[in-house]
């Protein structure tokens, strides 16, 4: 990844140019030829660098509802926990971390009675004790990242 | 908020992955028998709604060299979380910041997510937040391995 790269990662992510031709523009700010915006930004893609080009729609205002959950699962048993956890689409997020409460995943659906229904089945399923820990407020969702150079 | 079939359609399209063409919209526009500046304005309107909250590239962290990221967890007390959440949210390395309910096995209530690109910068982060929110009880969730990660469908 150079700084052309980078530069372009900014722009994509912070100032993506909403336009018939997107990446003609993002090509004429940056002064190089609009062929060479697509090669790179598909090679960022075949990288894994990018994830996808959309939109990040908000969940709450769509009417769904989310959640984090943790759970203490031992050792042993993680592989087979995850599988379950991993195989609802309504969770979209799913990690190990360094603590006693170990599997921390996240679960977005469309009510909250939902969202409790699968939680009861999951700890039905994997014999897990889920704590769900919904916002009460949030202050800041923002994925992009700033990658330098351009500013 | 109204959102007609036309809208319901191009959510639907761009939840996802747009192609990577010239003209992103082109296709979609066609199929819907409208114009890529019909589909451009209804999405320009569903992000002036808030329904899209941006529109961009979603990067994989670790890939693009944020390597160490944390979910840092902090002990706010009922006085003033929202002046708490407020400093947390300015830091350009932390990309979430909520306030959250916590059951009782797990003591702290504000959570942060904290990209670095090393784990001496990140530990720099923690020691600064720490130091200019005055909270000193906090618990660091570093993460050990990503077992799922993918985008919700809407529709």
């Amino acid at each position: 990844m150079d700084k052309l790269d980078r530069q372009i990662l900014d722009i994509l992510q912070e100032n993506y140019p909403l336009e018939i031709n997107p990446y003609a523009l993002i090509a004429g700010e940056l002064g190089i030829t609009e062929a060479e915006v697509l090669k790179r930004i598909g090679q960022l893609k075949d990288d894994g660098i990018i994830r996808r080009i959309g939109a990040i729609i908000d969940a709450r205002s769509m009417g769904f509802y989310s959640t984090l959950c943790a759970t203490t699962v031992s050792e042993d048993r993680i592989e087979e926990v995850a599988k379950i956890i991993n195989q609802r689409p309504e969770v979209t997020h799913n990690y190990i971390r360094e603590h006693e409460l170990n599997i921390w995943f996240t679960l977005t659906a469309s009510s909250h009675e939902t969202v409790l229904d699968i939680i009861r089945d999951l700890e039905k399923a994997a014999k897990i004790e889920v704590f769900a820990m919904p916002a009460q407020k949030t202050y800041k969702i923002r994925v992009a990242l700033e990658m330098g150079d351009s500013k | 908020m109204k959102l007609d079939k036309i809208d319901l359609e191009i959510l639907k399209f761009i939840q996802g992955d747009i192609p990577l063409s010239s003209k992103p919209f082109y296709k979609l526009a066609d199929s819907l028998n409208t114009t890529e500046e019909d589909i451009i304005n209804r999405i320009k309107k569903s992000q002036a709604k808030g329904i899209i909250r941006r529109f961009g590239a979603v990067l994989r962290h670790q890939k693009a060299g944020y390597n160490t990221n944390a979910m840092v967890a902090w002990l706010v007390g009922e006085n003033n979380p929202d002046e708490i959440g407020e400093i947390m949210a300015q830091h350009p390395n932390i990309s979430h910041c909520y306030l959250r309910e916590v059951p009782p096995q797990f003591a702290y209530n504000l959570f942060t997510m904290i990209h670095a690109k090393s784990k001496l910068e990140l530990e720099e982060i923690i020691s600064d937040l720490s130091l200019t929110s005055k909270i000193s009880n906090f618990t660091i969730l570093r993460s050990v391995k990503e077992l799922k990660k993918t985008s919700m469908k809407y529709l």
